[in-house]
């Protein structure tokens, strides 16, 4: 029997990384919410690997946090082991990447997600959304409750027909056993919504007590401890260990000989996998002249004896998976808590989206997380903040919120997927953004904590926190472009004591700063009216003092590329009617909809010369 | 075109069919101007996909000034330099590389060049741009993956490695931006200036310039419309006779070329030919030319070897001057010494054209000189110990140069290198 069951602004189905977000946005920002999760159990589940963060994913963690989101808050409580990336090679890549008690990140969330205010959580599938004008009216559960909705974000992650493979086994399933969400998938269908089959993987888990690790290498955490959130302090806790192992000959030959038993390899699974998330049996294959890959064998959590054994992903039949496992150094007596699998999982295609996440062609339809075609927890966790808090502007009727690729790893990903779609699982990486060195992991708050309280995400005291520091940090630059430094025996002694040349006449505190052989807390020794500055602070003085010169050289490019990205195209131009346009160029231009030149530029398929027609028809549209 | 064009058998030029030739009168108020042939392109099949015809008169300026006024007066407009391909260009014919080529080709003046023109079509300059890049690619996955996947056993960066390959790279860039001056002579010639007292023999190496039965001579106006300049191709040595107005002119105005037009056409010039009488003494005028011209650029021409000579290689003045040699323009004996001369001086001999890239359009100039520019910057983070990331900052920026000549985004082209050279992930 269905019955009405309630009327609220927002539904969202899903509730992983990106569903908590989306929810915990939109309630505080005001809406009536509701979050859906096929199995309570399964909140903010972490299905694959045991971490948050690493290089790009951590930049996106300090974005999430400095915008009002949660995973920061979230995996500092609850993290047992944390490092800093990349230390030495350079700010712009710093990275905070952290070991998280996994049950109690999700037990964390749930929490979190009940006690918010505005905000009902429900266990339930989600089997039917209904339209009304093309808008959303209605979503379904599949026991019959009916409930009236403005908006809907649909992060269903990996749950929509998703279907496992171990061998020649196979089964519909969702992640870690749960339920898979197969009406769903006939829902969207039927509203029009075109579905991509993708697929990815995770390694087995392996008990605690059957692994030797007096022969695998120690990887320890970081002394010092750096907190996601820059809102955060964490008390220095008892770190977990990591390790290394590797594969060898031996397990090669193993995998070598099984391929035939491999669904993919056989053919079974039609989904597109990442390249940057290869099976063990795809890197034996493509890769056949290296001798051995790494493995890392990862603690999951505190109350748990089970270890996530990272690089070996596959889908293998069990007898070769627990075979080859066995062939590595310490694993030789391993005992499987859970095998690897393959998973295949319907996605949408994220160019036809707005950059707003809303879907075009359905009003109040948002789509965030996997379902995007992405991949990763923090990818994930992004696109619910930016999905939350876009479903509840529109609503509000105010303009959403749309981070453009100079002001943070989130408006990189989500042009990237919008404006050129993605035929493969969408991985965040550095190397994708252009003005890295402005997008750091230190200064998200001075790029976003702004945004943040605008939108009413940050809270009126961490605001005024941030002013304090945003002030500090540039008083303190000023003082150290003003201080003159004069030669004298003592600093000349220290400068070679640092190994840099000594000064003959007078020198400014910020340019002695510049030198590589000088760090702010260095020149502590020669700068006695130093005031006194918070661990963060410092950091962001030195960065900003130090690259001074690539700072203003990457904000130079910036102004270049606003000034493409400020010229709009309107959502109605018919592309079909432009002269000029190759005939590729029409059909991209007509499907993505970009709302600049610039958005325009970045589309595969619209050539230069593509791009000067638009700026001459612009220039005609002008002149009429 | 109705409005100016009679055809003999009379039919309403609008009518006749596209791709055909009517023969008839060019006509200014009843009065015919000049026989000629129109050919018809009827839209959309033209170059441009608009309805074209061309004019095809007999030869003359005044006759063809004449006769573009005429239609000027009847509401034509006249083209800017490229119009027609920015026209086809906007019209969808064809692309923004085709079109740059296409311009190319219009422009080219000598066989050479239209060589080249099609070659780029062909896409040479991409060729050479993808070997460059592909050493970028390889610096650039190296350093991007040691960041991205910090957590791999990625190869390390080392410092020196860096620097090798970056000089590498360098060379190469350096190498094709050098083949600009040579696409640029190919292109539009050697700017050379004859200069030298009255009677030293101008008039007579012009003339057996122009004789030379290899010479391809080509026509046009010049930048000013009071010289005339000469397009000569010999052997494939593209020269550019500036200012030949005066020079062609043998009866009077050469005699009157001053040592002020002389040190004004020295000073414009690519290639200065210093024509001397060997037959008499050095005169002062001569000394005068002889200073201000600059000796690297300069082939001095001891002329008149036929007769007894007074001058010669040794002389004073002659001696601070490298490239000299003896001919009798009047004969015409000793001209090929020049050529050897000039293909000398220019590298001419260097330039393979069945297996070097030359680059001969200035928007691919400037990309690889941003590329230099980008690498040095990278040089220098290099040398200033500044971390990796600083560094990679300027060698994407190249990468990113380099693509805007072939067409693909650096971050996409890295990712996918990184992915297909290295073993990654879960």
């Amino acid at each position: 029997m269905k019955y009405l069951a309630g009327e609220y602004d927002i539904a969202v189905i899903g509730a992983g990384h990106a569903g908590c977000e989306a929810a915990l946005a939109a309630s505080r920002m005001g809406m009536k919410t509701l979050i859906f999760s096929i199995s309570l159990e399964a909140v903010a589940n972490m299905p694959c690997n045991p971490h948050i963060g690493g290089s790009s994913k951590g930049h996106l963690v300090r974005e999430i946090d400095c915008l009002g989101g949660e995973m920061g808050k979230n995996i500092d409580k609850t993290m047992i082991q944390i490092k800093m990336l990349n230390t030495s090679k350079g700010p712009a890549v710093h990275s905070l990447r952290a070991q998280a008690d996994r049950k109690r990140y999700q037990m964390e969330m749930k929490h979190t997600l009940e006690k918010q205010e505005n905000l009902e959580l429900k266990q339930a599938e989600i089997v039917n959304i209904t339209l009304k004008d093309n808008k959303v009216d209605t979503i379904e559960t599949d026991v019959g409750a009916i409930y009236k909705v403005k908006s809907v974000i649909v992060a269903t992650g990996t749950y929509l027909r998703g279907k496992i493979f171990i061998g020649d086994y196979s089964k519909e399933s969702g992640p870690d056993g749960v339920f898979p969400s197969n009406k769903l998938s006939e829902c969207l269908e039927n509203l029009g919504i075109e579905l991509i089959r993708f697929k990815t993987g995770t390694p087995a888990r392996i008990s605690r007590k059957s692994i030797d690790f007096t022969k695998m290498e120690v990887q320890k955490g970081d002394n010092d401890i750096v907190p996601f959130s820059l809102d955060d302090e964490v008390k220095e806790f008892e770190q977990q260990d990591c390790y290394l192992t590797y594969t060898n000959e031996e397990t090669h030959k193993i995998i070598r000989e099984n391929l035939h038993r491999s669904p993919l390899f056989a053919g079974k699974i039609e989904g597109t996998g990442p390249r940057y998330c290869p099976s063990i049996e795809d890197k034996v294959v493509r890769f056949s002249d290296k001798p051995r890959h790494q493995v890392f064998v990862e603690p999951i959590g505190m109350d748990t004896d089970e270890m996530y054994i990272q690089g070996m992903s596959s889908s293998l039949p069990e007898d070769v998976q627990i075979a080859m496992y066995r062939t590595l150094p310490g694993l030789e007596h391993c005992e499987f808590t859970r095998p690897a699998y393959a998973i295949e999982y319907d996605s949408i295609d994220p160019s036809k989206l707005k950059l707003s996440l809303e879907y075009k062609d359905i009003d109040g339809l948002f789509f965030a997380g996997q379902t995007n075609g992405t991949s990763g927890y923090e990818e994930a966790a992004c696109q619910g903040l930016i999905a939350g808090i876009n479903s509840t502007l529109k609503i509000k009727g105010k303009e959403p919120l749309i981070l453009d690729r100079t002001q943070g790893y989130i408006g990189v990903l989500i042009d990237d997927i919008v404006t050129k779609g993605t035929n493969e699982p969408y991985r965040m990486m550095t190397s994708r953004a252009e003005y890295r060195l402005l997008l750091r992991q230190d200064n998200a708050d001075l790029r976003l904590t702004q945004i943040g309280y605008e939108i009413g995400l940050i809270s009126e005291e961490r605001y005024q926190k941030f002013l304090k520091k945003k002030e500090n940090v540039e008083k303190e630059i000023e003082r150290l472009k003003k201080t003159v430094v004069k030669p004298t025996e003592e600093v000349n002694d220290f400068l070679k004591r640092k190994g840099t040349t000594p000064l003959s006449t007078g020198s400014k505190l910020a340019e002695l700063l510049k030198r590589t052989e000088i760090t702010y807390e260095d020149l502590n020794e020669i700068d006695t009216l130093r005031p006194e500055l918070s661990k963060q602070e410092k950091e962001e003085v030195e960065i900003q003092v130090k690259y001074e010169g690539y700072i203003k050289m990457e904000k130079e490019q910036v102004k270049k590329f606003k000034k493409m990205e400020m010229k709009a195209l309107s959502e109605d131009i018919d592309y079909e009617k432009i002269n000029g346009l190759s005939l590729e160029a029409r059909q991209k231009l007509n499907k993505v909809k970009p709302i600049s030149i610039g958005q325009a530029s970045r589309i595969s398929g619209v050539s230069p010369a593509d791009i000067n027609v638009l700026l001459i028809y612009l220039q005609l549209q002008n002149k009429k | 075109m109705e409005k100016i064009f009679k055809a003999k058998n009379p039919e309403d030029i609008t009518n006749i069919k596209g791709y055909t030739i009517k023969y008839g009168y060019i006509m200014d108020n009843g009065k015919i101007i000049d026989e000629v042939l129109v050919s018809y392109f009827k839209s959309p099949k033209s170059y441009t996909t608009e309805d074209m015809c061309e004019i095809n008169s007999h030869g003359g300026n005044v006759i063809m000034r004449n006769i573009l006024e005429l239609c000027l007066e009847n509401g034509a407009e006249l083209a800017e330099p490229g119009e027609f391909t920015k026209r086809a260009f906007l019209n969808g014919r064809i692309d923004l590389s085709q079109a740059e080529s296409v311009i190319d080709i219009i422009n080219a003046k000598t066989d050479r060049e239209v060589k080249e023109g099609v070659k780029q079509l062909e896409g040479y300059l991409k060729k050479s741009i993808k070997d460059i890049k592909n050493h970028v690619l390889d610096l650039m996955t190296n350093i991007e993956v040691s960041i991205d996947y910090p957590e791999y056993d990625t190869p390390e960066i080392l410092e020196d490695d860096l620097r090798n390959k970056m000089e590498i790279i360098l060379s190469k860039l350096k190498s094709l931006e050098k083949s600009f001056d040579n696409g640029k002579i190919i292109k539009e010639g050697i700017k050379t200036a004859i200069v030298g007292r009255p009677n030293a023999g101008k008039s007579s190496l012009l003339n057996a310039i122009l004789k030379e039965e290899r010479a391809i001579v080509t026509e046009y106006e010049g930048t000013t419309r009071d010289t005339i300049e000469e397009f000569v191709s010999i052997n494939g040595i593209p020269l550019k006779l500036i200012d030949t107005a005066g020079i062609r002119d043998t009866k009077n105005e050469i005699e009157k070329i001053g040592i002020e037009k002389s040190r004004k056409m020295a000073k414009e010039a690519d290639l200065v030919i210093l024509i001397i009488d060997s037959s008499k003494e050095l005169t002062k005028e001569d000394y005068e030319i002889l200073n201000i011209v600059n000796p690297k650029k300069t082939i001095v021409i001891l002329n008149k070897m036929d007769l007894e000579t007074k001058v010669n290689e040794k002389t004073e003045g002659i001696s601070d001057f490298k490239n000299v040699i003896k001919i009798s323009a009047l004969k015409q004996k000793g001209i090929d010494s020049l050529y050897e001369k000039i293909s000398e001086l220019f590298n001419l001999n260097e330039i393979n054209l069945e297996n070097e890239t030359i680059i001969t359009n200035e928007r691919h100039k400037n990309l690889i000189k941003k590329a230099i520019t980008n690498l040095n910057k990278a040089k220098e983070s290099l040398n200033k110990n500044m971390p990796i990331d600083i560094i990679a900052i300027s060698l994407k920026d190249m990468l990113s140069n380099l693509g805007e000549i072939t067409g693909e985004e650096a971050s996409e082209e890295i990712i996918n290198e990184i992915f297909s050279r290295f073993c990654l992930g879960k």
